[in-house]
């Protein structure tokens, strides 16, 4: 503890720039392994990983896994009992609860997965030349991320998907993360800011490198750590901002099945009470896949920068 | 510092000015006017209704209604409700907001009360099972989400054991004194912890990782090493310095309560700005939607300056940034 800052120094240079002592004491592990190694050890994360793991190929395997098609309705059987037919009863519409659970796991990770990429991505751009360049095209990115943040977040989303009307998946992912993005780019942009004070920065600049290769090159390589843990606290968030806007009423339309639109069954006082079988499977779900993913994060983050260990 | 405060207020003002217009643009872009309803209406004549769109300055270039909006808005008039009909929207928020404020109020003293300590006391006794415990309860603070928890809660104390009502404000209309306080209070428990849980789960990791980073620190060596004792070094010297990025998340806190009172209104019917919020959302009632989008912007704007300002009082370091 007394000797933090040293130590930090020295974290900070393993995982940007190994030295060759180092590596040497470690038998020439390149940084990924060594990374690698490290979030082997970390058992959360392993434990993490694997749950996640087995939640998506179930998810994915449902077709092999129940004979009910989940969005067909069957009016002649609506709110059945748990069964050996139906596990998890039918909901109000007939459809097989069993069934929704495993396909709009299906929905639910791919939605989460696909605005986290366009907001990494959004991320990864804009916080690149807000940290690289600096001056005034940081402070318009910046000022433009602190209005997206003045307004609360969940507002924000209801009014505009209530300005869209039209939400299909595609116009809701896109519009998800047109919004989500400025917190990712605020904090990427504090990684771009060190590290392009770093001496192989300028050593590039010296050669006569050009920005965009600095920053291909140099910049996004160096900040894969904070790239991909931020991605994974991206993703935990978005499930359950989906499964929110779904629990309210406005996920993406029906008949598609999402963990979020299973819990707005719940809604109703009847179910809520005494059918407990129909909207407590979605939310443990979410709340299994939300966990590992942020274990994941977790354990990457202690990978990639040990110094963080002791601030966990 | 004084020049801090005054340059972070020149900030203010061009960004209130722009959520104005990005309040405005929203609701331009919104589908309808107030006389939508009427277009479709065939025993209207289309000329009449043509004649009310320029009376109202319906017709104006966005510029021009824009000065307009923003003259009758800075005198506190955000436009009718279409939902409410003969209701205003200023009038709708008024007499939703007090029941938010309770809400967000207790839900942030449970925040403040469990979390901040929780988190002392973790750092303190790091790597012990009451770490432990506190970091398994961070992460579940974190990936439980809050309707799902509010479900539970409402399954298990509501419906179950019956302690806990699982809706409304107030048992009974006409309760005086000290009853009507603990019945409100009654009816705010289960909410208010609901929406505290996340806050509360990340004040906590925020409090235990900000102290163990101040812990670190030189000057607490220096104060151990003149033999201070060490409650002192923990609360006069740790903790004074741990809590001052707090201050910066406090700020930003408002708009989060809102966020999650949506969610937590809709669950406890409880009758707040939130659930008036999403009633705007159901009905595509955009005057009201925006006006409180608008309130609500304006309010985070000002707790962020008031974030800072107090940043600037209690860490004098800041004059140098």
């Amino acid at each position: 503890m007394a000797d933090k800052h040293t130590d930090k120094q020295q974290n900070v240079s393993t995982t940007q720039q190994p030295e060759p002592s180092e590596s040497k004491q470690k038998k020439n592990d390149s940084p990924t392994k060594l990374i690698l190694k490290r979030f082997v050890r970390n058992k959360l994360a392993l434990a993490g990983i694997i749950t996640l793991l087995i939640i998506i190929t179930v998810s994915f395997s449902a077709p092999l896994l129940t004979d009910h098609d989940p969005t067909r309705t069957d009016m002649l059987n609506v709110n059945a009992e748990p069964s050996d037919e139906h596990l998890l009863g039918t909901n109000p519409s007939g459809q097989d609860n069993f069934a929704r659970l495993l396909y709009g796991g299906q929905i639910s990770i791919q939605i989460g997965f696909y605005i986290t990429l366009i907001v990494t991505v959004i991320g990864v751009v804009l916080g690149s030349l807000s940290g690289y360049y600096g001056g005034r095209v940081d402070s318009l990115i910046m000022r433009v991320t602190d209005l997206f943040l003045i307004f609360p977040f969940l507002l924000l989303v209801l009014t505009v998907v209530t300005i869209l009307e039209d939400t299909s998946l595609l116009i809701f992912v896109v519009t998800l993360g047109l919004i989500v993005w400025p917190n990712i780019t605020r904090i990427l942009r504090g990684s771009y800011l060190s590290l392009r004070e770093q001496e192989y920065v300028l050593s590039a600049r010296a050669i006569g490198a050009s920005d965009f290769r600095i920053m291909r090159k140099h910049l996004i390589p160096n900040a894969i750590g904070p790239i991909i843990v931020n991605a994974t606290v991206v993703m935990a968030q978005m499930i359950i901002l989906e499964s929110g806007l779904s629990f309210l009423g406005f996920g993406i339309p029906d008949p598609t099945p999402t963990w979020g639109k299973m819990l707005e069954e719940a809604r109703n006082l009847g179910v809520l009470t005494q059918r407990p079988f129909e909207w407590f499977p979605p939310g443990i779900m979410i709340v299994l896949t939300v966990l590992s993913i942020n274990f994941i994060g977790d354990g990457l983050r202690d990978a990639f920068d040990p110094k963080s260990r002791s601030r966990r | 510092m004084y020049k801090y405060i005054l340059r972070r207020f020149l900030i203010f003002i061009p960004m209130l000015f722009i959520v104005t217009v990005v309040v405005f643009t929203m609701a331009t872009l919104a589908p309808g006017d107030p006389l939508t309803g009427e277009v479709l209406d065939p025993t209207v004549d289309p000329e009449v209704v043509e004649q009310r769109r320029e009376a109202l300055g319906l017709n104006d270039p966005p510029p021009v209604q824009y000065m307009n909006w923003l003259s009758e808005i800075s005198q506190g008039n955000l436009g009718d409700s279409l939902h409410y009909s003969g209701r205003t929207v200023e009038e709708l928020i008024m007499s939703r907001a007090p029941n938010t404020v309770y809400l967000a109020a207790f839900s942030l003293f449970i925040t403040i009360v469990i979390g901040v300590p929780l988190g002392m006391y973790s750092a303190r006794k790091q790597y012990t099972p009451v770490d432990y415990t506190a970091t398994v309860f961070g992460f579940f603070g974190l990936a439980v989400p809050n309707f799902f928890f509010a479900l539970i809660a409402v399954y298990v104390f509501s419906f179950q054991l019956g302690l806990f009502p699982p809706q409304g404000t107030i048992s009974q209309p006409g309760l005086t004194g000290i009853d009507a306080f603990l019945d409100r209070l009654h009816h705010l428990v289960m909410p208010g912890i609901t929406l505290g849980l996340a806050s509360t789960a990340i004040y906590m990791r925020y409090t235990r990782s900000e102290m163990l980073d101040v812990m670190g620190q030189d000057f607490i060596r220096t104060a151990r090493a003149k033999g201070m004792g060490e409650q002192n070094v923990l609360y006069k010297h740790t903790l004074r310095n741990a809590l001052i990025p707090l201050i910066t998340l406090l700020g930003f806190e408002f708009g989060t309560l809102l966020s999650g009172a949506v969610v937590t209104e809709a669950v406890f019917s409880f009758p707040g700005l939130g659930q008036l919020f999403l009633t705007g959302i159901q009905n595509q009632d955009f005057p009201l939607i925006m006006g409180i989008n608008l309130i609500i912007a304006v309010t985070v704007l000002v707790g962020n300056l008031l974030a800072d300002i107090m940043y600037a009082v209690v860490d004098p370091r800041i004059r140098y940034d």
